[in-house]
Order: structure tokens, then C-alpha cells, then sequence
């Protein structure tokens, strides 16, 4: 089994993160899409550890998942106090930062 | 150490078993682990697509479940047990009850009150997706980066529990401290984040 596979398998699962990012409104969506994309990093990182025969790639993905874990808490209770505030998570409505 | 041989090596001592008797499928030219790559590669990618084009948060959050699932299988054929695990327990667990439980909680209803309708911007959103998605596979499959020689065969045995938890507990033990503080920080965060009125 050669490394390009497993690169172009993270490929593409991040632009289809992107394109869920970019092209969907609902907030919670944009966020799973997110987590998608992170995911299609840490599959390149461990991809990478396991053809290079080291295992800081592993560490690293072990980390960039607890970040992930800190993010999804705060990015929904994020969601939730804009849903109390605005009554919507469509994020073409939520833009009270816009200057 | 040829006890977590065996332990890390069940999906590869199977395939070792099966390609010394003589007519088997994984013998002739694929592989167990170039068909598990296939068969996961496809489940990712088709439910990633589901994930982004239901209307509904609920069959996204499902699909993006399913999707996490392959993952680890992915990272078990990758010989990272210990990272195929903590997907399964942290991501499929943990994170995803969470995003359901949001989706739940907020009670979403009518899909069409968000009003998802086609503009300019999708357009140009998916043409710069499908622009980096060329420039990607350019740089992944045509250019002459030199990769060292692969490790895959020999090196089966960095993703166990305890040479992570060796590594995790000298040479990262810092980053390993400073988690525990990030979250700390996350914890308080989404509580007075949450909360309905902050006295």
C-alpha cells in the first residue's frame, strides 16, 4: 500500500468539507463540516506516521483532537446562546458583528 | 514485544495466514489492507457527500458519524490503534451526542424556514473547492517530492497503547499538562457561554 492513496483520500474529504462550508447555511452544518475537515488532516497525519515509522503524527492527531473536543463544546454553546438571542441558525441572519 | 505483535498485528497476521495457504481472494492481487483502504475510502467519501447535502441536521450528524466510523477503520488498517479508538470513543462518542443533542435541543423544526436557496456565492464557493481540490491532487500524486522509504511493513507496532502512552508521558508531557488547562478554560467557557443570564 503506497502513501498517495491515503493523501488523496484526505483530499477530498477536506474540499468536501470546504464545500459544506462554504455553500451551507445552516450554523450546526458549517460546523459538522468543520469537523470534517479536521478529521481529513488527522487521516493525513496518521497517514504519514505510519509510512514514515514515527509516532510524533499520532501525538499530534491525539492533541488535535482534544482541541477539536474544546472547540465543538464552545463552538455549540456558542450556537445555542445565538439561537437565544436571534431565533435562527441560519448564518446569513447572524451578522451583528458585521460592521 | 511479540505479544503486542500479535495484538496489533490480528488484520495483517490474518492476511499473513491466509496469503500462505494457497487459493484465497486477498492472495491473488489485492490485498486485505488495499481493500479495506477501497471499501473505507468509498464509505468516507460517499457519507462526507450525504453529510453535506441532507437538509436535515440529524442525517447529517449520522452520516457524519458513519463517517468517523470508517475513519477508524482507516487508522486501524493505518496500524494506530490507540488513535482508531479514541476516534470511535471521542468523536463518534462524545462529540457527535454532543452535536445531536444541540440539534435536538434547539428543535430546528421546518428546514425551509432557513431558506438554503442557490446564489452567485455557491458558484464561486464550489469553484474555488474544486480549485484546491486540483491543486491538492497536482501536489499529492504528480510532484517529485522525495519520500523516504516506507516503514509501513516493519513499523507496525508506534501505534500501541503503551508506546503512546510512553511518548505521551515523557517526551510530550508538557502539551500533555497544558490540555488538561485548555480543558479547564473549554469547560468554564461553554458554561458561561450556555448559561441564560451571566449573574
Amino acid at each position: 500500500m503506497e502513501l498517495q492513496p491515503y493523501l488523496l483520500l484526505s483530499a477530498i474529504t477536506f474540499v468536501i468539507g470546504v464545500v459544506g462550508v462554504l455553500s451551507r447555511r445552516n450554523a450546526i452544518i458549517v460546523f459538522m463540516s468543520i469537523e470534517l475537515m479536521l478529521n481529513s488532516v488527522n487521516l493525513s497525519l496518521v497517514a504519514f506516521s505510519a509510512f514514515l515509522g514515527d509516532v510524533t503524527g499520532q501525538m499530534l492527531v491525539f492533541f488535535a483532537m482534544t482541541v477539536a473536543a474544546a472547540e465543538a463544546a464552545i463552538g455549540l454553546a456558542i450556537i445555542i446562546s445565538m439561537f437565544r438571542n436571534k431565533q435562527t441558525v441560519n448564518i446569513d441572519d447572524i451578522n451583528i458583528l458585521k460592521w | 514485544m511479540d505479544s503486542h505483535a500479535v495484538a496489533t498485528g490480528a488484520l495483517y497476521g490474518y492476511r499473513n495466514q491466509k496469503s500462505s495457504s494457497t487459493n484465497n481472494f486477498f492472495e491473488s492481487s489485492v490485498t486485505l489492507e488495499t481493500f479495506l483502504f477501497y471499501t473505507l475510502g468509498a464509505v468516507s467519501v460517499g457519507s462526507a457527500l450525504m453529510m453535506v447535502t441532507r437538509r436535515s441536521p440529524v442525517m447529517s450528524a449520522l452520516y457524519l458519524i458513519l463517517n468517523f466510523f470508517a475513519l477508524g477503520g482507516l487508522y486501524l488498517s493505518l496500524h494506530a490503534q490507540f488513535i482508531a479508538f479514541i476516534q470511535i470513543l471521542v468523536y463518534a462518542g462524545a462529540i457527535m451526542v454532543l452535536f445531536v443533542f444541540v440539534i435536538m435541543l434547539l428543535n430546528l423544526g421546518d428546514e425551509k424556514k432557513l431558506n438554503e436557496r442557490f446564489s452567485w456565492k455557491k458558484i464561486v464557493g464550489a469553484g474555488l473547492s474544486f480549485g484546491v481540490l486540483m491543486e491538492l491532487i497536482f501536489v499529492f500524486a504528480f510532484s517529485k517530492a522525495n519520500l523516504p522509504p516506507s516503514h509501513f511493513e516493519k513499523a507496525t507496532d508506534i501505534g500501541t497503547v503503551e508506546n503512546i502512552g510512553m511518548q505521551l508521558f515523557t517526551t510530550f508531557l508538557f502539551p500533555f499538562e497544558v490540555t488538561s488547562v485548555l480543558l479547564l478554560a473549554a469547560i468554564v467557557g461553554a458554561v458561561v457561554l450556555a448559561k441564560k443570564k451571566l449573574n
